[in-house]
């Protein structure tokens, strides 16, 4: 109760200085910070900024410095813009074992690394509530996989990957039982489990592959990164709620003065599942890919995991203490350094990897948790940063020593030494900061220029738009001793963590059109010459062509009421940024944007009869307004043979 | 009144020719119109480009024609038209999107064909006999990243449609 009262008085101190802030919000940017954004037009920006969509399921891209939204990449949410989750060949990609699910919340990405350095191929992405893990090809921007992750509720410490993209994790919030048993809530410490799943990524394919689960006791996984350096064996993982409480969390998983960081070693993780350490348990979960050649989603659905119990498995996890409610745990450049932030905790805990190596040597322990031995703190610990601000969430690197932590409670963003851990400089942010990210800060080599804040809560930056408010991104100038407010600019949805890279990186090997003489969709019209409609029972395969400025077939008869008509559009053109789109009226699914040299499709069931035009959505010639044609539904049974063309008219016809 | 919006486009595109001819340059890539493929990439003229005004812009000085044509060119121009080109152009005299192709090897010089299908938006841009040609047509032809050997085969399969043995 007392710690309780200490808490509302921080926050209630908080929120004092938080209106502090708001009054020098003007003043906190100074004169040149706009010259230090500005991106002329025809100029790039220096970096792509990947960033997670939080509740709409999506991930968006924008230009850095300028803050330029560049585009919306669906990921784990429909998309109305191109048809993904709508389309035949992508609808694939949103199914569960529980059937399609179109909606997911989106925390936090991962951008591939070679030798703990970013290498531009894939951008990895996390589901929180139906867990998932996807990766997207960063030459398409396309979404290419979705793998499921069972046993697991709330997959929030995800997707982090290890220094050579060996594996990405997928960490429980939510512990829950293993399995589909049914136990009372109240049985939490006998029955409920939280998991570490470690997902394989082929070197080659990028393809995806559960390896194996660690079982850990009840409690949750907040947020985790891996080692690297000295510590590319381990991963670790920051917990709270280590009371193991089941209702009122707020207040009973506040309870103890220290949750844990879960040290995996990964690589004995490795060793004992080779060594079939582990146990194969019935667990469905689907694994969703995306063929680039085909261009069509298939779900498979996957029937095993491999479960590891630490109590079979020696030296593969250690707790180690960690002051109070941690959520970040962030792994400095060198791999020397792992930050701990307790969130409810007023200093920022820094461990030392060789010393926790000590440790674990010399059993250091000061007892176990469910059998998992825990670390002295002391024994583990480098040092704290002492009064660093309240709420410390998240810690970003900048190469030269610097850590970066966002407050949560006090709005603000500190940089503080990795060497003596004195604080050097805060920053205000406008309001409640959730994530940082430097491009690369979490990586061996940080790019140490630009620092964004990611604003969990927003009351007056923009113009306003009824009673919820754009978040917003906070650009910082960290090239000097101070950090200068640059930029700020609204974000969509509401972003967790985000990425960000050299835009040399992967610009230049961007996608600009698929081969056409690739494609190997079941349904490709291969020129005009194959375009063409086959019935076969109720079913109405029309394998169109799009190209400037006219569909092939553009008039189509003989399609009934009830026939089930799939329209197989396939861009003929070969030019960069050159779509089609397809729409046709009174469709109850979606519309497409089809990619220059690829084939598309969308379902049709018309309800009615009637003549339905259908026209190319996206903007593509001069003659854009004559890309269209004319589908005629007739009455169930009706006996109007089945015919379709371009370029017939009924006087052509007649002269024949 | 799809006659009147046609009218109306072909305005529109005329007045682009001239806004950009009239400047003396071509206009900078950020003015251009969305759909006009030429702002994406500019064309990279090759030191190879022709100084012969008729042979048009494009890597192709000199090509050398076959005699008797090369059947398997042939053959295989013909599968290239019938993925890439059919769409828009007819092999008889007739205008469907693009000029029908009946006497193209007559109009164009071999290399100026070849610069055409190879290095389309920049002769687009700037050649007469092509900025005429869209005048008439109303659309740029798309860009098709041919190969240099799909566009030789195409070059004999125009001459096999236009009668040449």
């Amino acid at each position: 109760m007392k710690r309780l009262s200490l808490m509302l008085g921080l926050v209630a101190a908080t929120a004092a200085m938080q209106s502090c802030k708001m009054k020098t919000a003007a003043t906190a940017v100074q004169g040149d910070a706009a010259s230090k954004t500005y991106v002329a037009p025809g100029k790039y920006d220096e970096y792509y900024n990947f960033v997670s969509g939080g509740f709409n399921g999506q991930v968006s891209v924008y230009g850095l410095p300028s803050g330029r939204l560049l585009k919306v990449i669906p990921v784990f949410s429909v998309f109305p813009e191109n048809g993904y989750g709508y389309s035949e060949e992508t609808k694939a990609m949103l199914n569960t074992t529980n059937g399609s699910i179109p909606w997911d919340d989106q925390h936090h990405l991962d951008l591939s690394q070679t030798n703990g350095e970013q290498d531009g191929r894939w951008l990895f992405a996390n589901a929180n509530n139906t867990p998932r893990i996807a990766r997207i090809d960063l030459t398409t921007f396309k979404t290419m996989e979705i793998l499921q992750i069972p046993n697991s509720a709330g997959n929030h410490s995800s997707p982090f990957i290890t220094e050579n993209t060996e594996y990405v994790v997928a960490g429980t919030r939510f512990s829950v039982p293993l399995g589909s048993e049914d136990v009372p809530i109240s049985s939490f410490k006998e029955n409920f489990h939280s998991t570490a799943s470690f997902i394989s990524v082929d070197k080659n394919s990028g393809k995806m592959d559960i390896a194996f689960q660690i079982v850990l006791p009840g409690m949750n996984l907040d947020l985790s990164h891996a080692g690297k350096g000295p510590s590319h064996d381990w991963f670790f993982f920051s917990s709270y709620n280590t009371e193991q409480a089941y209702t009122l969390l707020e207040v009973n998983a506040s309870q103890k003065d220290k949750d844990y960081i879960v040290a995996v070693n990964w690589k004995k993780a490795e060793e004992y599942a080779k060594a079939g350490k582990g146990k194969k348990v019935s667990a469905p979960y689907a694994h969703n890919t995306y063929d680039e050649h085909t261009q069509t989603a298939t779900s498979v659905i996957e029937n095993e995991v491999l479960l590891l119990d630490p109590k079979d498995c020696p030296d593969m996890v250690y707790m180690i203490p960690c002051p109070k409610s941690p959520h970040g745990c962030d792994i400095d450049p060198s791999g020397e350094y792992i930050v701990g932030s307790g969130k409810l905790a007023a200093l920022i805990p820094v461990f030392s990897f060789s010393k926790i190596t000590k440790a674990i040597g010399d059993k250091q322990f000061e007892g176990d948790f469910k059998g998992i031995p825990i670390l002295k703190y002391e024994s583990a610990l480098y040092g704290e940063v002492q009064k660093p601000g309240l709420g410390p969430l998240h810690t970003e690197f900048d190469g030269r020593g610097n850590a970066y932590t966002s407050m949560f409670l006090s709005s603000e963003v500190v940089k503080w030494s990795l060497k003596d851990l004195k604080v050097l400089d805060r920053a205000p942010t406008y309001y409640s900061v959730g994530h940082l990210m430097i491009p690369g800060g979490d990586t061996k080599k940080p790019a140490g220029k630009y620092l964004v804040a990611y604003n969990k809560i927003t009351k007056d930056r923009f113009l306003p738009t009824g009673p919820e408010l754009a978040q917003s991104a906070q650009l910082y100038d960290i090239s000097g001793d101070k950090m200068q407010l640059v930029l700020d600019y609204p974000t969509f949805g509401e972003p967790h963590y985000a990425q960000a890279c050299a835009a040399s990186l992967i610009k230049d090997k961007q996608v600009k059109f698929f081969d056409i003489n690739k494609n190997k969709h079941s349904y490709v019209a291969m020129g005009e010459k194959n375009a063409k409609v086959v019935r076969q029972g109720n079913r109405v395969d029309v394998y169109m062509t799009a190209i400037r400025s006219h569909l092939t077939p553009d008039n189509i008869e003989g399609v009934y009421v009830g026939d089930e008509v799939y329209f197989h559009v396939t861009n003929l053109e070969q030019d960069w940024d050159i779509p089609h789109g397809f729409a046709i009226k009174n469709n109850p699914n979606a519309e497409l944007l089809i990619m220059p040299g690829e084939t598309v499709t969308l379902k049709f069931v018309p309800e009615k009869q009637g003549i339905y035009p259908f026209y190319c959505t996206d903007f593509c010639s001069a003659l854009h307004q004559e890309m269209s044609g004319y589908l005629r539904v007739s009455p169930k049974g009706a006996n109007v043979p089945l015919k379709f063309g371009t370029g017939e008219t009924a006087e052509t016809v007649a002269a024949k | 009144m799809k006659k009147q919006a046609m009218f109306l486009t072909a305005i529109a595109a005329v007045a682009l020719l001239v806004y950009s001819c009239g400047s003396g340059t071509p206009p900078p890539a950020a003015d251009a119109p969305a759909a006009d493929s030429s702002m994406t990439a500019p064309a990279q003229a090759s030191s190879q480009t022709p100084t012969d005004e008729t042979k048009g812009m494009g890597k192709f000085a000199e090509v050398k024609l076959t005699d008797p044509l090369d059947q398997t060119m042939v053959t295989s121009g013909k599968s290239t038209y019938e993925v890439k080109c059919a769409a828009c152009h007819k092999l008889s005299g007739e205008k469907l999107v693009g000029p029908g192709w009946k006497g193209v090897t007559e109009r164009r010089k071999p290399e100026w064909i070849m610069n055409f299908v190879t290095n389309t938006d920049e002769m687009i841009d700037k050649d007469p006999a092509a900025q005429a040609m869209l005048q008439e047509c109303m659309v740029r032809m798309p860009n098709q990243h041919l190969t240099d050997d799909e566009a030789r085969h195409l070059l004999e399969y125009m001459r096999a449609n236009d009668g040449k043995k």
